[in-house]
């Protein structure tokens, strides 16, 4: 099998993951997305404004820092990325600026999103306050709970937060809304989805903005790159957003799923490890399912990785062995936490932490090579949570 | 049986200078005992045929009351296999032609030819799967071809010339005509976007229109029933299951919603 990198294919597949299984009513605005974003993508004006919004606002570059404490406590070489000190504590607003770029040229006045953690739900917040968008964001009950400084956040930004209760009110159930929202208001209203998941083009378009994390770390250490490459994966934006420009190139790339109480238990966020192919959310992708095909409750205690499905590239590079994926439990994230801030002075976001704790777990195995973390967030919105569980 | 009882019940009502209704309800309400004499009120009170519902977690088209519908058929034990037990029961019953509405995911993960060839045994006619548009439906046509069950394609105010195109080469035994932007659900004002639906769709193919999606009230029907061929009104039915003190309650509510939009579609 030739491994594909660039596009997905006309139908949006990544092999035979991803497309577009999408009510016909939004298939129109999905189609037109699709031509907009690649209009916009080989638009020059179009990059150069992205950049400089990267730059001047985001703050971008984000720094590498050499974990040098850290490294030495696990007897492993440990680089970050750090996107926790991006604008607004995450990867998230990358995409958030992208898409909202893209609203304002496609004309739509008023953009929608969805939010576990409610990262995405303040960086899209953010980006409407930047663009002059109206904005919603839906958010599950539990989450709303567990994050709730975030919610604060996106209320001060301007956003009206609504809150889901169907399902068990966690990220599924708000991405359902959002897609039924989107399906009523589409002529007017842009759906800026969070992570690389939904129909065709939305892994594609949000993988090229994420796409920015790997190209700095190409930039920032030239030749000398890392040997492996760890990042949390909820949806999969910020681990696709490293992994594809640094795959085939000789790179271990892992991405790490939530494990939750432990995949034993059937409470966990581990699609790829512990989950079977089907349709979800308008792609092709692993997921969590009875035996009947519908869908499992996910389990995570960090509201962004507890989401039953996984981006369709992910499922694609997992299947042709581009990158591994692996799992880390609740507890093992809640110590991974707590060795980052002792070790660097970093309080990671609890999703960013399982990377962390996967590499903690794995130092013997690690050893003598670099390893590079993807830190995708900091975690300010996570301090009460943790704070119960001491 | 199968994708002829539709056409020919579409040549009927055409002659009689009519619209068919379809009423949607979800297998397994109130509960999976109770579920057929729903039906059977329904055949009664006008019905000329059914959507049947097969519970699902994630019902992406559906408003909050199929959604509702859906959790509680669910919870009360309908899995697929006893929601396909129950359309065999129906068509046995009320020799209606049903048509068997669920997404793509169970479908899939059963096998696509395997769960057609199930709903061709339960004596189902067509299938109704929302979110596999027709560049995702190809395997579902295949099958249905094999089995000799129609598959109804979607168009919505928002799809372009092209697209109806394309629904008319994919042969379906129907096209639903998406009233309202938006998911399934009651509204006070609907279809106001219709009559210039069905009209493009027209121009294109004479296979039967059928128009669905915020159609609730008899007069919303009636409108719907003078350009559509045909009429499914789903959530105001459920709704009334759902409030419903007891099912003889929800019968006989059922019946009477139904002969008021029965009337409405002659
Ligand atoms: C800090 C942080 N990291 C990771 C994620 C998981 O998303 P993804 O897998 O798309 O990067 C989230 C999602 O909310 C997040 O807030």
């Amino acid at each position: 099998m030739t491994i594909k990198l660039d596009r997905p294919d006309e139908r949006g597949r990544f092999g035979e993951f991803g497309g577009r299984f999408a009510p016909e009513t939004l298939m129109p605005a999905l189609e037109e997305l699709e031509t907009a974003f690649a209009e916009a993508w080989s638009d020059p004006e179009f990059r150069t404004e992205f950049s400089e919004i990267l730059t001047t606002y985001i703050g971008r570059p984000t720094p590498l820092h050499p974990a040098r404490s850290l490294s030495e406590h696990l007897g492993v070489e440990v680089l970050l990325k750090r996107e926790d000190l991006a604008h607004t504590g995450a990867h998230k607003i990358n995409n958030a600026i992208g898409q909202g770029l893209l609203a304002r040229r496609m004309g739509k006045p008023r953009v929608i999103a969805e939010t576990g953690a409610g990262q995405h739900g303040v960086a899209t917040a953010t980006a409407a306050a930047y663009f002059g968008l109206d904005c919603t964001v839906y958010m599950g009950e539990v989450d709303i709970e567990r994050q709730a400084l975030n919610v604060l956040r996106m209320e001060i930004l301007g956003a009206e937060v609504v809150a889901v209760r169907t399902g068990a009110g966690t990220l599924k159930d708000a991405v359902s809304e959002a897609m039924r929202d989107w399906v009523r208001t589409v002529e007017d209203t842009h759906y800026v989805i969070g992570s690389v998941v939904g129909p065709h083009p939305f892994p594609w378009m949000v993988r090229e903005f994420q796409r920015v994390i790997g190209e700095e770390v190409l930039g920032q250490m030239g030749d000398d790159l890392p040997d492996v490459v760890v990042a949390c994966v909820g949806g999969g934006s910020n681990a696709m957003g490293i992994f594809h420009p640094l795959a085939e190139r000789g790179i271990e790339l892992v991405g790490i799923e939530a494990a939750g109480e432990g995949i034993d238990t059937g409470r966990h966020g581990a699609s790829i490890g512990a989950g079977t192919p089907g349709v979800l959310h308008g792609s092709a992708t692993y997921l969590l399912q009875d035996e009947q095909g519908r869908v499992r409750e996910a389990h995570s205690i960090s509201a962004g990785l507890d989401y039953p499905g996984v981006g369709p590239e992910h499922a694609y590079f997992h299947q042709t062995g581009l990158a591994r994926y692996e799992s880390v439990t609740d507890d093992e994230a809640l110590e991974g936490v707590e060795l980052l801030a002792r070790t660097e002075g970093i309080i990671p976001a609890l999703e960013s932490a399982h990377a962390i704790a996967w590499v903690a777990r794995e130092r013997r195995r690690l050893e003598g090579r670099r390893v590079l973390v993807n830190l995708s967030g900091r975690g300010d919105k996570d301090v009460e949570e943790i704070g119960k569980r001491r | 049986m199968g994708r002829e009882r539709l056409s020919s019940l579409f040549a009927r009502t055409r002659a009689e200078g009519r619209a068919v209704l379809l009423p949607y309800m979800t297998a397994g309400l109130p509960d999976p005992g109770t579920s057929l004499a729903l039906f059977e009120a329904m055949a009664g009170a006008g019905a000329d045929g059914f959507e049947v519902g097969i519970p699902y977690t994630d019902p992406l088209m559906d408003g909050p009351v199929i959604q509702q519908g859906s959790e509680r058929a669910i919870e009360a034990g309908t899995s697929p296999d006893v929601a396909l037990e129950l359309v065999a029961a129906v068509v046995e019953s009320t020799g209606l032609p049903v048509l068997v509405m669920t997404y793509a995911n169970p479908i899939l993960h059963r096998g696509v030819d395997e769960f057609v060839a199930v709903a061709a045994e339960a004596g189902a006619d067509g299938v109704i799967v929302p979110d596999l548009p027709v560049e995702e439906s190809g395997p579902l046509r295949r099958a249905a071809d094999r089995h000799g069950l129609g598959v109804v394609q979607f168009v919505a105010p928002t799809s372009g010339t092209a697209r109806i195109e394309a629904v008319a080469a994919a042969d379906p035994c129907f096209v639903y005509a998406v009233a309202e932007m938006g998911v399934t659900g009651e509204r006070a004002e609907a279809g106001g976007r219709l009559d210039g639906l069905v009209g493009r769709i027209r121009a294109v193919t004479d296979v039967p229109v059928v128009a669905g999606v915020g159609i609730s009230t008899p007069s919303q029907a009636a409108a719907a029933a003078r350009v559509a061929d045909g009429v499914i009104v789903g959530s105001a039915l459920v709704r009334r299951v759902l409030e419903a003190d007891s099912p003889d309650a929800a019968t006989s509510e059922l019946a009477q919603a139904v002969a008021d939009l029965a009337a409405a579609v002659r």
